[in-house]
Formats: C-alpha cells, structure tokens, sequence
C-alpha cells in the first residue's frame, strides 16, 4: 500500500514535468542562433549528379511550448505574413493548412522557405528579423497543421477578435484644434 | 548582538512620518487633485474617511472601554441566578441600540447619497462643449495616443505621452489590442479600464499645469508593472505649439552621422513594427517615433530618454521589460551609434 503511494507520488512529478516544456520561455533569446543555410533543410533527399545524402535533422528549439506559439501567431500578424497566406486559407500566397509542401513541411524546410525566401512572392526573412522569431513563427504554423502538442495550441485564433482601429472609426468632438 | 525592540514612540512616529509622506505634492496621487473629477473623487475621499475615522474610533474607544471597565460580581451572577439585569439597566441597553442602529443606517445613507452626487457630477462633466478627443489604446506594455480629429490632417499619432491643454475637457476614449488593461492617472481621474472589442470613456480636465504619471491599474502580463503615461498638462498656447509641431512629419537629417542612422532603421527590422512619418518606416506594432526625441522616457516611461538608456534598450531589450515584445535585434556595433544619435535628434 505505502510502495503504491509513492509510485503514484512518482506518476504525478513525471506528469508535472511534461507541463514544464509547454509553459518554457526563453525569456532573453539571442538575436542570432546557428542559421541552417544550406544543405541541412533540403526538401527532397534527392541530389542532381550525386549519391543520395543523409539529412541533418534540425528541430525546433520552440517545439511544443504554448508561449512561442502564441508569440509566433502574434508575429505572424505582425510581419504580414497574413497579407497573402491569410489566416492560414491561402489568398495571394498558397494556403499554409495542408499535408503537401512545395518547399517540405517539417520544421527545417519553413524555417529555410522564410530565411531565403521562394520564387513567386515570397520574401526572404533571413537577416531582417531574429531567427527566434521565425522558430516562433515556424512553430505557429506547425501548429495550424495540428503537429503540435494540443495542450499547447491555442483552441481559437486571435484575429476573431475585431481591430481597435476599425472600432475606433467611429469619430466625434472637436478634435484637438478648437 | 541583539536588535533592541523599537519603543513605541519611535515605532509610531516612523509610522506617522511615512504616512505624511503620501501628503506631499506627488506626480501621482488620488489626493493631490489637478482637475474637477479627481477633485470631486478626492473630496469624497476625505469626506468618507472623516465619516468613517470618527466611527472606527468611537467603536473602537467603546470597546476598549467595555474590555477594561470591571463588572461588579460577574463571576457570580450565574451561580447566583442573579445575571438577568435589572429592568432599568434592560430599558437603557435597548435605547443605546435602538440609537447605534439608527446611526448606523443614517450614516449609510449619507454616504450613499454623497457617493451618488459624485458620480453624478462627473457624469455631468461627460456633457462638456467642445471636448478634445484623445483616443488610448492599451499594448501589452505600452499606450498608444491618436488625438483625433474630423479634419485627417489633424490627426496626430503618439505614444506614451499625452499633452492636454489646461482648462479644456478632454474625452478619452480608450480600448486594448490585446488583453484588459486600465488608465488610470491618479491626479486627473479615477481608473477605467481599456477592454478589447469594446470602447470605454473616460472625461479628464486638468485646472492647473503639471506632469502627472499614470499607470496601468489592470493586471496585464510579465510587465504590467513597467506600462505609464505621462500626462503634461499646458497652458493652451504651449499645447498648440507642441501639438502643432508633432503634427510635422519627421524633417530629412541633414548631418551625415544622422543620415547614416536613418538609413540604419530603415534597413533594420525597426521599420516592421515603428512609424517614423517622412521616411518609409509605417510599421502599425509598436509605438510611433516620428518626434522620439521630445519624450521623457521610453519603453512605456520605464526609463528616462537618454542616450545610454537607449541604446541599453534597442541592444537587449529582455534585459529591461523581460518578455516584453521589441524583438532584440542583432545591431552592428558600427550601426548603433548613428542609430541613436538619430533617434535623439527626431524633435
């Protein structure tokens, strides 16, 4: 009885600790981590004119922490990523809730598509915001595509919520000038 | 070695000093008024607390008095079966609280009514000619300031900072972008809260000029604690002159140094979030630069606006509002320099 009291003192650490990844902030990010230009985000193991080469796996450093997907669904507002990919239905730029890939779908390939950009519209990010930003954004649209944990994807997205401009529109009084 | 305990004259008189302390004249203080509707809180405010200090110490007098006055023969009333009190003593118990009951709703009701003329006058105060109109929009950790007008040319975008002209009602009309946050500048008004989707009012005047601090009253993050305003009230000539010169774009920097600044935040990522009007920066996330070098503090006033402090902030801004939302961006050494100096100069 007492040895089952302890193992189940155990069960509910270990069930603690798996919340201490959700709830991770990286409270003073470096501007700069070790970019992975180059051959580590390749989108198909296949290589013109050479034998087939293993794949670096780069995983997220944001993986599963509701913080940095918030944060990421916030900037992806922020630097107008929403202006052609919408909320994530496509509009100018092709939607971003989908299995196929043109450029890959793991971590690695949309962290490489934002950093150098793609033909047809797609700006190149990389040296223009910190990389922990586009981890952070990376990590949001994971999240669109239900690959991260449930417990740490918001249930609802914030653009639901009117914008303060347009509820302001409305005008009134004599204004600062008499 | 051990502390001596504190006798009870100098525990008090500590008390006492640190209580007359709140009576100076302050930069942020309920009862230090600068305008009719915190006038109006603040006499309420001495109003209750005279009302209600006199009835904590008579209560509180009353029962030290009970507490201490020693009963002839209590301890044996019960075995004498002599504890039911006489009728006399029975017939003078009744009146004392038949009396205290009927103070006690009297009182009530007085400060019932005088809350409610109050409010009722600040409601009025909402019917003023000719208000200006300032709209604040709570960020999670900042306040952002468009002085709006029906005319498009006089609308003026600012942040952190507000300039009112004394003697004239002002409305502010306030609302979040993200999650409930409160304005509340002590020495003008009571709190109101900013809520999303949803616009509150709130009419200010100041009566005197002054530099008054407000500060968010509504628990909104990791640096809630770091989110004021600075309200400047002006003569109105001085208002007009500082308005109207906001009102200006940002002049093209003629210094090289300065050049080379501006063309530092234009390339950085500055421009994603900041506006700086006259040059291409209109970022809409953060607050608006375009007269940066006029304002007090920066990082919602959690710092004086130097130099030093700047560039502390664009550098490491974790390191001053943990977790709030400036992207800390990898600057060149070579570039900072240039970067603040053309920052400062933005007048």
């Amino acid at each position: 009885m007492k040895f089952g009291i302890v193992k189940i003192a155990i069960c509910c650490f270990v069930f603690i600790l798996g919340g201490c990844q959700r709830e991770h902030r990286d409270i003073q990010p470096s501007p700069t981590r070790l970019a992975i230009y180059g051959d580590a985000a390749r989108e198909s193991p296949l290589r013109p004119g050479g034998p087939v080469q293993p794949q670096a796996v780069v995983a997220n450093p944001y993986n599963g922490s509701a913080y940095d997907i918030s944060e990421g669904q916030r900037l992806f507002n922020w630097y107008n990523c929403s202006g052609c990919h919408a909320n994530g239905g496509g509009g100018i730029g092709p939607p971003l809730i989908k299995k196929e890939w043109i450029y890959g779908g793991e971590p690695a390939n949309l962290f490489d598509t934002i950093v150098k950009g793609r033909p047809n519209g797609m700006p190149s990010w990389g040296g223009r915001i910190p990389e922990y930003q586009i981890w952070q954004i990376v990590a949001f649209i994971r999240s669109l595509n239900g690959e991260q944990p449930k417990s740490a994807t918001a249930s609802r997205q914030d653009t639901l919520q009117p914008n303060p401009q347009n509820l302001m529109s409305e005008r009134g009084g004599g204004g600062a000038t008499k | 070695m051990t502390a001596e305990p504190m006798k009870p004259a100098t525990l008090v008189s500590t008390i006492l000093l640190l209580v007359l302390n709140g009576c100076a004249g302050h930069q942020q203080s309920a009862v230090d008024a600068a305008g009719p509707q915190a006038g109006r809180i603040e006499t309420l405010f001495w109003f209750f607390l005279a009302i209600l200090g006199a009835v904590f110490i008579i209560v509180m007098a009353a029962a030290a008095w009970t507490l201490t006055k020693r009963h002839r023969g209590i301890e044996q009333e019960p075995l004498e079966r002599t504890h039911l009190p006489p009728p006399q003593t029975e017939t003078r118990l009744t009146r004392v609280v038949t009396i205290a009951t009927i103070a006690t709703v009297v009182i009530l009701f007085v400060l019932l009514v005088s809350s409610i003329v109050t409010g009722k006058g600040m409601a009025e105060f909402a019917n003023s000619k000719n208000p200006m109109v300032i709209e604040v929009t709570g960020w999670q950790w900042w306040w952002q300031v468009r002085y709006q007008n029906s005319d498009p040319q006089q609308v003026l975008d600012t942040a952190n900072e507000i300039h009112i002209p004394v003697g004239r009602p002002v409305m502010i009309r306030g609302t979040s972008q993200d999650v409930i946050h409160s304005f509340w500048v002590p020495n003008l008004h009571g709190k109101r809260d900013l809520i999303p989707s949803r616009i509150t009012t709130e009419w200010i005047e100041a009566d005197h000029p002054g530099v008054f601090r407000g500060q968010c009253a509504e628990f909104c993050g990791l640096q809630h604690a770091h989110m004021s305003v600075w309200v400047v009230a002006e003569p109105g000539d001085k208002f007009q002159a500082w308005f109207n010169s906001q009102l200006q774009p940002a002049p093209a920097p003629t210094d090289p140094v300065l050049q080379r600044g501006q063309q530092v935040f234009l390339n950085y990522a500055c421009v994603y979030c900041h506006t700086i009007r006259g040059t291409t920066a209109a970022g809409q996330n953060g607050p608006d630069l375009t007269h940066f070098g006029t304002r007090q503090g920066l990082a919602a006033n959690t710092l004086p606006n130097s130099m030093g402090n700047l560039g502390g902030w664009i550098v490491n801004p974790q390191s001053v509002k943990p977790g709030n939302h400036m992207a800390t961006i990898a600057v060149n050494p070579d570039d900072l320099q240039p970067l603040l100096q053309y920052l400062q100069s933005l007048k």
